[in-house]
């Protein structure tokens, strides 16, 4: 299954860097996220779009999950050429991610 | 001192709709509202509006937002906080002033400066993005730094109606009328981490009401059409309700709450403000009715010693030029057209990229393509020094037309200057606030 069935995600920037959120829509699921969604595992999801680290934070409080991904905005907002220079799409391509 | 107050969200960037921050003004039984309309890089552009004309350099919607809003402002008693005074919140208020004896209203407007340090920079100063020098990234154009509630809060206590500033960061519009209402203490920050976190959740308007929030069939938000903004019902103790005037489309419920609550965050365990740091981690949000999202936690430590400065700086000029292919082998003929295009202009350019949108402008190819899309469209970007280089790119994609393949359609052609933002940190000393009384 896809990560697009079981939760959902929004994306932010912050320079050349995208936040990823990653919601599960039943909070039940979120010890599961915790479990296959790892940084590893979206590092390789990801590898064609994020050419820098990526920062895992587990928030328990909200049941959800955040990806800081560095270098993944082709040099970021202000100067990047590519036509989505927020990265805004990115949420989905998060949620493309098999597990 | 007040128990609770009410804070609206009406506008979550430069751009956002007009109408329902005038919904919120008209019914929503609001004591503040705030209008959030500066992005990174809007006060660069500001400020080269204003070395054009001294006169302007606000924000561009200020006229209209304050036409439509200021008679229910004043019939309700909601006082206005906003940044629409980008890079000249002295020439807004006087506008501000302007357009209410239009409207025969009488209004207290303050505007609040100090956010432009562009004369206290160095220019050898590293940025922190490049570690390389400001100066060599290019001409610049603006340094503004992020101030908190410490430059609002006068103006509060001054009994304006309407405070226009610069560059804020954006919780602290919402933080200090909490902070001034409550009688909040500045260095108490358990406090002011939770007030932040309110602001954070309001400070894209609609994002907290179901705005980029509908997915047909897995997200479903009611009348999205006509989205309501949200407010909070904020108590002395930092925590608070947020929901949306009655009748308005879109929801608030768990989940637009915690897409917000996490949008743009790069370390929940230390969210930097002016006023505070501020922690994520300990939130606890709960649905407590239709459109009821109670907050409550959060918290926060000493406030960072220094003010982030965004610095603008002249890029380059950015060409644009697109074209639509159809029907079968259509990616065929989008990529034999970008092909044509870049050994037209590759030795021209400083830079150049090609996108096939329907397949790969956005994912940047990442993900196989299964299937041939019905229509793509070929989209080049170039970067240049010069407005006439630039517009290269769309010249030679719109002459696709009698110089490329078959069956191209819909060519478009775009030139941009684009402003590029670097930032630094400045010692809080060096920064110092004022607040002007304009009245009528």
């Amino acid at each position: 299954m896809k990560l697009y069935d079981i939760a959902h995600s929004r994306a932010g920037d912050k320079g050349n860097t995208s936040t990823l959120s990653l919601i599960p829509y039943s909070e039940t699921d979120y010890p599961m996220l915790c479990e296959k969604v790892t940084v590893q595992a979206v590092s390789k999801h990801m590898e064609g779009i994020v050419k820098g680290k990526i920062i895992r934070y587990e928030m328990p409080n909200v049941s959800s999950l955040l990806f800081v991904c560095e270098k993944a905005l082709l040099s970021g907002v202000t100067t990047s050429l590519a036509l989505d220079a927020h990265g805004k799409s990115l949420s989905s391509a998060l949620l493309e991610m098999e597990i | 001192m007040k128990k609770k107050i009410r804070i609206g969200g009406g506008a979550g960037f430069s751009g956002d709709r007009l109408e329902p921050a005038v919904v919120l003004a008209e019914k929503g039984r609001l004591d503040y509202l705030i209008l959030e309309c500066l992005a990174e890089r809007t006060i660069a552009l500001a400020q080269k509006r204003k070395h054009a004309d001294p006169s302007k350099g606000y924000d561009p919607l200020l006229e209209r937002r304050m036409r439509l809003l200021l008679p229910h402002l004043v019939k309700n008693e909601v006082r206005l906080i906003t940044n629409m005074g980008a890079a000249n919140p002295l020439a807004a208020a006087d506008r501000v002033l302007e357009i209410a004896k239009e409207l025969h209203l009488s209004v207290k407007v303050v505007a609040v400066t100090g956010d432009d340090v562009f004369a206290q920079i160095d220019p050898a100063q590293q940025a922190m993005e490049t570690g390389r020098p400001l100066k060599e990234a290019g001409q610049l154009l603006s340094a503004n730094a992020y101030i908190g509630i410490e430059a609002i809060l006068p103006a509060l206590q001054s009994g304006a109606d309407i405070i226009v500033t610069g560059r804020v960061a954006d919780p602290s519009l919402f933080l200090a009328p909490m902070v001034h209402e409550f009688g909040w203490k500045t260095d108490d920050y358990d406090l002011l981490g939770k007030g932040t976190v309110i602001g954070h959740l309001l400070e894209c308007a609609g994002q907290i009401t179901g705005g980029y929030f509908m997915d047909p069939g897995k997200k479903e938000v009611p009348d999205p059409a006509h989205l309501g903004f949200p407010f909070a019902d904020v108590d002395a103790d930092g925590s608070a309700t947020i929901s949306k005037v009655e009748g308005t489309g879109g929801a608030v419920n768990l989940m637009t709450a915690k897409e917000q609550l996490l949008y743009e965050v790069v370390n929940p365990h230390e969210y930097y403000t002016p006023d505070v740091i501020a922690d994520f981690t300990s939130v606890k949000l709960k649905e407590i009715g239709k459109d009821m999202v109670q907050v409550s936690g959060g918290g926060g430590k000493a406030r960072p010693a220094t003010f982030k400065v965004s610095v603008g700086y002249q890029a380059f000029w950015l060409g644009e030029g697109e074209i639509s292919y159809a029907g079968t082998n259509s990616l065929q003929k989008a990529k034999l057209a970008g092909q044509i295009v870049e050994e037209r202009l590759k030795d021209r350019m400083d830079d150049l990229r090609v996108d096939y949108v329907g397949l790969n402008a956005i994912f940047r190819g990442a993900f196989d393509q299964q299937s041939e899309p019905a229509e793509v469209r070929l989209r080049v970007a170039g970067k240049a020094q010069t407005m006439e280089m630039a517009a290269l790119v769309g010249e030679e994609v719109e002459a696709l037309y009698t110089n490329g393949p078959a069956g191209g359609g819909g060519a478009r052609k775009y030139v941009n200057e684009v402003v590029g933002i670097v930032s630094i940190l400045m010692d809080r000393s060096k920064v110092k606030s004022y607040v002007t009384l304009k009245e009528s």
